[in-house]
């Protein structure tokens, strides 16, 4: 097939990959050469075009993880030349393409490095901890089948245009992976305050910050500090306001919870 | 031969559900919690339905291949969802929705289902907004709306271009707090390589997991399968990397029948192939026909100039001038086809020749810039970073390619497929589209089927399973599955052969693109099937054809593409049986050889109007073609008009 855009070229690079066999074995840089790419070729294109060589001369490929290849999914992670996503802010690894790059560049590719993160291969790493900050209080409980007319509670639209700003995370990660405290603030942040702008979300606001905030804590995220790393490589350009709400919200909900009365007759049951 | 009972319920089409939710057996809540329900795939329809029958009291295991069940495929859906909701005042009712869905399907789907569907898609809109989806919104509050491709009216809901994403994670979040409540066990990279059915039931899977390379049996009372859909045997499509047609494959050599495998649609708006290394193919959202105009130039000799320099008289709004009544927003398959047609007479544009402008210049003289910017900010921004062009300023070029599949596994009107026990969900099964998917009814039907049909009608099966009987794992025909798992993965390891899996699979998506993609014919067809299994014969020969590196008993990524591909290359020669099987032209399948005088698709109702459901013969046996009679109680079979 034609090259689409006329302003392709080829492009050489040098690879400088993490492999790491396994989450307990030593990892270490390894040099792969990419020679004679499209520069319209994507980042996880060059990865497919190396791993083919990598594999039918008898090599190990390269694990990583991706799906989408449309910066949705969340999948891809990689830090790339010591950034998270790569060299271009709001895009995902996937959304990176070799036209950012120069011919005859070492490119550095890593994973996301944080303890909460562990590695499972080369760049592959487990986020299970932010699905189980999720099953702490990332929901409002509605019962399948339980739910009122749709527009019998109407949404103000700055309200809802600024939830669907916090709900366009896609859980990848990159905001631990860019903070030198690994901390999810921003990903916490995101979630709490799409549902609490929502008049839907109020119920269980207060219960939902505590039960994620200690989820977060248990799973050894550090603490937020003010640097902004998470927004800057947020390939969905979240906001740190989002933060600054979710502190809000914690202090607002530990406050209240000290003044709430118990009623002797509430239920033990969760959510 | 395989008993296909569609089981549709009697009485007046609006009175079908109603009454069968009346009829239909119930397990009581004392008995749900001793019945186990395997849930494979955590997409819209996965996670819903794992979630609902959580709520209900089964105990649910639900499998996935990715690392959460956040990042399936739904979430790429871009455009919106339709439900019959009215709120705009416009006209629409459920019966005009189940009509357009009927008619945009080219009257090859059931009536019942779609009829249904029709009837839940506002229940779907009010769970959804109570879950926190954060839909777009009117200045006071109530929810915004726009239309989509072969409607005329505006019922389609949305969350700027990114509703799957919402919708998905608004299911993720009942999903994880039935997951937090122990209601579902979840098992992530664990992907399902195997159905056991004991005594012509389906009692459980055989899984593997990624990361570790264990094979292990769990066994369950039923087993629903919402894995998606294959259009990733073509190669190039807008599916993610990952998804694949391995689950339903496996449950099709189980016994169960899959129906119109051809019926592919290829989605008319989307980014144009750039070089033969690319790994997949991005959709630009049918919403942005909305405000978008469709043309070519007039001229050959003007595709190489800057399209704003060719006057306006000079550019041929193709889809304007074919279908006045509907326009930009004729239907995909009509779309795609239309752009295949104008390309083919030497007007395309790009480098390729093999694209169409997609151009908002009017609508930003209408309503601004920042208009456009709101309604579709993150499109634009896609199409900048893969194209590196910025189509405030040039129209986008787009053309079409693979989307979505409407075949899949037969299934009743209870989803439960020919093997008892099995039920299938959304873009897996076959039952509500026909031959052509109208844009936003896919998010509908995933979460139709999981939040609001399943819940109901897998009582139905259960209520015959006595609680407490589900087969052991130590039993036989889990062995045996296990065996066969195994066998398969020692096989491809042992091919040790020359190429790599992409290889197979580049060269397989040129064969089925060739002559089973937008216009088919018996000639082109013949020939791919001649050739499909020249390429299968290639992939499996040892030392030279297909090469697996590494083991079987640790993350393996070659090893699990090499198993889809496997797969798709057995796949794609039913596809094109299919294909050859059916001749005439009906929705996306269009038959050079029964072309109507203004070039549109000719039905032939007498002979074709049914569901061909293909049945596994075994492997080196031609499969057996069953056929569903498609029976009619309420429409009239009409020739698809949108002029």
């Amino acid at each position: 097939m034609v090259a689409e855009s006329s302003s392709s070229q080829a492009i050489s690079v040098t690879l400088r990959v993490w492999r790491q066999a396994g989450p307990d074995q030593p990892g270490r840089f390894v040099e792969y050469p990419a020679r004679n790419l499209n520069s319209n070729m994507s980042f996880l294109e060059m990865l497919d075009v190396v791993n083919d060589e990598l594999a039918v001369k008898g090599g190990e490929p390269i694990a990583f993880d991706n799906d989408c290849r449309e910066g949705i999914c969340g999948t891809c992670s990689l830090v790339i030349n010591g950034k998270p996503h790569g060299p271009h802010r709001g895009v995902a690894t996937c959304q990176t393409y070799l036209r950012s790059f120069h011919d005859g560049d070492v490119i550095t590719v890593e994973p996301f490095r944080a303890k909460p993160f562990p590695v499972i291969k080369d760049l592959i790493v487990n986020r299970k901890a932010f699905d189980r900050i999720m099953q702490a209080g990332g929901f409002i409980s509605v019962r399948t089948g339980s739910a009122c007319d749709a527009n019998a509670i109407p949404v103000p639209k700055d309200a809802a245009d600024l939830a669907m700003d916090a709900a366009a995370c896609i859980g990848c990660g990159a905001c631990v992976a860019a903070c030198k405290n690994a901390s999810a603030m921003l990903f916490v942040g995101a979630k709490v305050s799409q549902l609490g702008l929502l008049p839907q979300g109020q119920p269980e606001r207060d219960q939902r910050v505590r039960a994620m905030v200690k989820q977060m804590d248990a799973e050894g995220f550090g603490s937020c500090t003010n640097q902004y790393e998470c927004s800057a490589v947020c390939p969905k350009l979240i906001s740190h306001e989002f933060i600054a709400r979710l502190n809000r919200d914690y202090l607002k909900a530990v406050i209240r919870s000290a003044f709430t009365p118990i009623s002797a007759n509430a239920s033990s049951a969760a959510g | 031969m395989a008993k296909l009972e569609s089981r549709i319920p009697s009485g007046p089409l609006e009175q079908k559900w109603t009454r069968h939710k009346a009829e239909i057996k119930l397990v009581s809540p004392a008995n749900k919690r001793k019945y186990e329900i395997i849930v494979v795939g955590a997409g819209l329809a996965g996670s819903s339905a794992a979630a609902t029958l959580a709520e209900l009291g089964y105990p649910v295991k639900c499998f996935v291949f990715h690392d959460s069940p956040r990042r399936a495929h739904s979430i790429a859906a871009q455009g919106g969802i339709n439900a019959a909701k009215n709120y705009q005042n416009d006209g629409d009712s459920v019966y005009r929705l189940f009509y357009d869905t009927i008619k945009g399907g080219d009257f090859r789907s059931r009536e019942a289902n779609v009829h249904r569907l029709a009837e839940v898609s506002a229940n779907i809109i009010d769970q959804c907004a109570a879950q926190g989806v954060p839909f777009a919104r009117e200045y006071g509050g109530l929810l915004a709306n726009r239309s989509f491709g072969g409607a005329q009216v505006s019922r389609t809901f949305y969350a700027r271009g990114q509703t799957g994403q919402q919708l998905l994670l608004g299911a993720y979040s009942a999903l994880s707090r039935m997951i937090s409540f122990g209601g579902v066990r979840m098992f992530t990279h664990s992907e399902m390589l195997d159905l056991v059915v004991v005594n012509g039931h389906a009692k459980g899977i055989i899984v593997r997991d990624l990361i570790t390379g264990e094979v292990t049996r769990h066994a369950a009372d039923a087993v629903v399968l919402a894995t998606g859909g294959y259009g990733n045997v073509f190669n190039l499509s807008t599916n993610a990397h990952n998804s694949n047609a391995t689950a339903i494959w496996r449950a099709y050599q189980r016994g169960a029948c899959f129906a119109n495998p051809c019926f592919t649609q290829i989605h008319p708006t989307c980014i144009p192939v750039t070089g033969d290394y690319q790994s997949k193919l991005t959709l630009m959202s049918e919403s942005l026909r909305n405000d978008g105009r469709i043309w070519v130039p007039k001229k050959k000799e003007d595709c190489r100039k800057n399209p704003n320099d060719i006057p306006e008289e000079d550019r041929d709004y193709y889809l304007e001038r074919m279908y006045p009544a509907f326009g930009n927003l004729a239907p995909r398959d009509i779309s795609s086809r239309a752009a295949k047609k104008v390309c083919d007479e030497g007007r395309g544009v790009g480098a390729s020749g093999l694209g169409v402008y997609l151009d908002f210049a009017d609508a930003i003289r209408q309503i601004g810039e920042a208009g456009v910017r709101e309604r579709y900010g993150n499109l634009f921004d896609i199409y900048h970073e893969i194209t590196n062009e910025n189509a405030y300023r040039v129209p986008m070029r787009i053309f079409p390619a693979v989307h979505y599949m409407m075949g899949g596994l037969w299934v009743d009107y209870n989803l439960m497929s020919n093997v008892p026990g099995l039920f299938v969900l959304g873009e897996a099964n076959f039952s509500d589209h026909g031959a052509n998917r109208l844009g936003a009814s896919a998010l509908m039907q995933g979460l139709a089927d999981g939040y609001f049909v399943i819940p109901y009608t897998i009582a139905d099966y259960l209520a015959t399973q006595k609680p407490g009987l589900r087969p052991k794992p130590e039993a036989a025909e889990f062995q045996q599955a296990e065996d066969n798992v195994r066998g398969i993965v020692t096989r491809l390891l042992a091919v040790r052969g020359k190429e790599p899996v992409s290889h197979f699979h580049k060269r397989l998506g040129k064969i089925l693109w060739d002559h089973c993609g937008m216009a088919r014919n018996a000639a082109g067809l013949k020939q791919a099937l001649q050739e499909i299994p020249r390429l299968r014969e290639e992939f499996w020969s040892r030392g030279c054809g297909v090469n697996v590196p590494g083991d079987g008993g640790t993350l393996n990524q070659s090893l699990e593409r090499a198993g889809r591909v496997a797969d798709y290359l057995e796949l794609a020669e039913l596809l094109c049986r299919d294909a050859l099987e059916r001749d005439e032209s009906c929705g996306c399948h269009f038959r050079e050889e029964h072309v109507d005088p203004e070039g549109e698709c000719l039905r032939n109702d007498e002979q074709y109007a049914h569901v061909a459901a293909w049945e596994y013969q075994g492997k080196d046996r031609a499969p057996l073609l069953n056929k569903e009679p498609l029976t009619y109680e309420s429409v009239h079979l009409a020739r698809r008009n949108y002029k």
